[in-house]
């Protein structure tokens, strides 16, 4: 039977990539297939549900579904990763020639996140900020730039958005991941030298291919040896990795997830068996 | 300083918003994978832009900050760009000498002798060997073409005095209709042609589209001469479109070529220079000798690029034949050439209505035919017939000419 695999269609290359790989993995022997989602909480309750095997996870979808299996007492394993995922941060910034030097001074100002789910511009930086003291909406304004929501900051145009807030100057600072940063520099959403990073964020690790239990322990392993063993120097494989972003695929592991935990308790955006509890604000 | 073992690069205030990686990318080239590069720079994001950049091509960042003087990062490289390339392969050499016999489907449209990066698609090219398509003299051949073409408003001198009786008028243009027709059919073969040759054996796909060229002001002046006194185009007959639609449908490029370049462009040649020698007045001269310049490299490729092949195709002499055959049998039961376009040739030798310059008009267009049969004749020679094969395939050639 296939092994069956969920993902997010949070961009049409999604499409391309994983029938390349599915053809690939098919040469190999096989059988595996994948479904499409169009939001990350469906998929998330149909691998809890067994309906699929496997799911290219978010960070944010991999902390539910750890939830979920330890509610429900069924194991959930984040079996490979892309290595381009692994150590991120994110960064605070402002305008190069605005008074701030430093997270304290944002105190009373306005700061541009992206999207409502999203780990790396919304959901780590304002728990980080309030780490250094600034409480959400009581020290400081957050402005969210809600795109796509349910696609777990997949999207880039929240972060983007944020980050044209700040251009505009209509926020005093702005969250995104340090290669959205070098991103938005490089492709003149904000022009090179305008503006300064004040804080970074601890390094944490983004998405992750989750197992759920329907998979049998062998088929597990066979797929991983095979995603692993995937190389950059075949042919075949090289423009799936160039399209997905990664040059290897790492063993999973969870010890980056820890900042991103902290947050979804901050925000009662999970309660603690993985139901949905983020409210009115969070429909994709 | 940099040492062997810690090599140093310096960025001063140089960020990765404004080009850094050329800088890093350049000091990593020569490195082994696992060794490191110590950054110095001034610019404040240099490091969360180094690290970001670095996950992204495969690079590890150590030990941001610490360490020597002034070091705000370290560098470990990685060999992703390496794994990249480690299979690539020359697509053969730039010069005509670096032509390969069969170069691979997914080097597609890179240029001769550029280093392909192994993998993707595979495009749809059918012509693929070189010896199906190549002929020494191409490259040759595709530079006195460029050199030699001409534009129409300047070669021509539309201008001159062109006052005829209507009806030697009417013949040229019935002539000149004919060749429309024709030009027509030999501007559309090569450029259907090129489009399947492999850009690979790009001297011979360049010439095809100078010959397209070519055709194209072929049209264009034999159309104006043809409307030059504000009359009407001749006719067009079922018999000299059935003979043309033969040659669209060869598939082979070799079998095309020679029933268009070799055979039907060669016999043109002939005809190019019986309306230049009896041309009426100087336009029609001047569009036909123009043409007939640029057909005589045409055929000149035909006849190379089989010479070429028979030499390394033994068998090929026998599908030419077979190809004249299969032709002759489909067109047998067809008028050939269009009487109107026949009878305006002798007209246009005859200039008048008498018959003494009739029967001088009738038996130097029987004259061309026997000139067209020569020349084909010797061509086959050429190609390698002996002799009374070469007769007898001349005359199954089709009697449209081209
Ligand atoms: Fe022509
Ligand atoms: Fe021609």
């Amino acid at each position: 039977m296939a092994l069956l695999m969920g993902a997010v269609a949070y961009d049409p290359k999604v499409v391309t990539i994983w029938a390349g790989f599915r053809s690939w993995f098919a040469d190999q022997g096989l059988d595996f297939d994948f479904v499409l989602y169009s939001h990350y909480e469906r998929q998330v309750e149909d691998l809890a549900a067994g309906r699929i095997d496997a799911a290219w996870n978010s960070p944010l979808a991999w902390i539910r579904t750890e939830r979920l299996a330890a509610a429900h007492n069924w194991r959930a394993t984040p079996l490979v990763m892309r290595d381009t995922d692994r150590d991120l941060t994110s960064v605070i910034v402002v305008r190069s020639d605005s008074p701030f030097h430093d997270v304290a001074d944002l105190k009373g100002e306005t700061i541009a996140v992206g999207a409502v789910d999203s780990p790396q511009a919304t959901m780590i930086p304002v728990s980080f900020l309030r780490a250094a003291g600034l409480r959400p909406e009581v020290d400081t304004m957050i402005r969210r730039h809600d795109v796509g929501v349910g696609l777990h900051g997949d999207h880039i145009g929240g972060e983007r958005d944020a980050a044209r807030a700040l251009a505009a100057g209509t926020v005093s600072a702005a969250c995104m991941t340090d290669t959205n940063h070098l991103l938005f520099g490089r492709e003149g959403t904000l022009s090179a030298g305008s503006t300064r990073v004040i804080a970074r964020t601890e390094s944490f690790d983004h998405c992750n291919l989750s197992v759920g239990a329907s998979m049998p322990e062998d088929d597990m392993r066979r797929f991983g040896d095979l995603l692993l063993s995937m190389s950059y120097t075949d042919p075949r494989v090289r423009p799936l990795f160039d399209l997905e972003g990664l040059t290897t695929w790492l063993p999973g592991r969870t010890s980056g997830y820890a900042a991103l935990a902290t947050a979804v308790d901050e925000t009662d955006f999970y309660d603690s068996a993985g139901g949905v509890t983020a409210g009115e604000e969070y429909a994709p | 300083m940099s040492t062997p073992s810690a090599p140093v690069i310096d960025l001063e205030d140089l960020g990765f918003e404004q080009g850094a990686h050329l800088l890093i990318q350049r000091a990593l080239r020569d490195l082994p994978p696992g060794d490191e590069l110590a950054v110095t720079g001034s610019d404040p994001a240099l490091v969360v832009h180094l690290e970001a950049w670095c996950r992204q091509f495969g690079h590890r960042v150590h030990d941001p900050g610490g360490g020597a003087e002034g070091v705000r990062a370290r560098v470990v490289r990685g060999h992703t760009d390496l794994n990249r390339w480690s299979a690539a392969e020359r697509a053969g050499g730039p010069g005509s000498n670096g032509v390969v016999e069969n170069p691979a489907p997914h080097w597609g449209l890179a240029a001769r002798g550029a280093l392909i990066e192994q993998g993707g698609p595979e495009l749809p090219f059918d012509l693929t060997e070189r010896k199906l398509v190549w002929a020494d003299i191409a490259p040759n051949l595709y530079a006195t073409a460029v050199s030699a073409q001409w534009n129409p408003d300047e070669a021509v001198q539309w201008e001159a005095e062109v006052a005829l009786p209507d009806e030697v008028e009417r013949a040229v243009v019935q002539i000149m209709t004919y060749l429309v027709e024709n030009e027509q059919a030999a501007l559309v073969i090569p450029a259907r042609l090129l489009s399947r040759i492999h850009p690979h054996f790009r001297e011979v796909v360049q010439l095809l589209a100078v010959q397209a060229a070519d055709e194209a002001r072929h049209v264009e002046v034999f159309t104006r001469r043809a409307l030059l006194k504000g009359g009407e185009m001749g006719t067009s007959a079922v018999s000299g479109r059935e003979s043309l639609a033969t040659l669209l449908t060869e598939p082979d490029f070799s079998l095309a070529s020679f029933l268009l370049s070799v055979l039907g462009e060669g016999s043109f040649l002939n005809l190019l220079s019986f309306l230049d020698r009896y041309a009426p007045d100087p336009v029609t001269r001047q569009v036909t000798r123009l043409a007939r310049q640029d057909e005589a490299r045409h055929v000149a490729f035909g006849v190379g690029h089989l010479q070429y092949q028979s030499a390394v195709d033994p068998s090929l002499r026998t599908r030419l034949r077979a190809a004249v055959e299969r032709r002759h049998d489909a067109l047998v039961d067809t008028a050939g050439l269009n009487q109107d376009v026949f009878d305006a040739l002798v007209t246009l030798v005859a200039g008048e209505w008498t018959p003494q310059a009739v029967k001088r008009g009738y038996a130097e267009v029987q004259r061309l035919r026997t000139e067209m049969d020569e020349g084909r004749q010797h061509r086959l020679i050429r190609l390698g017939f002996p002799p009374d094969e070469a007769a007898d395939l001349s005359a199954l050639h089709t009697r449209n000419f081209m």
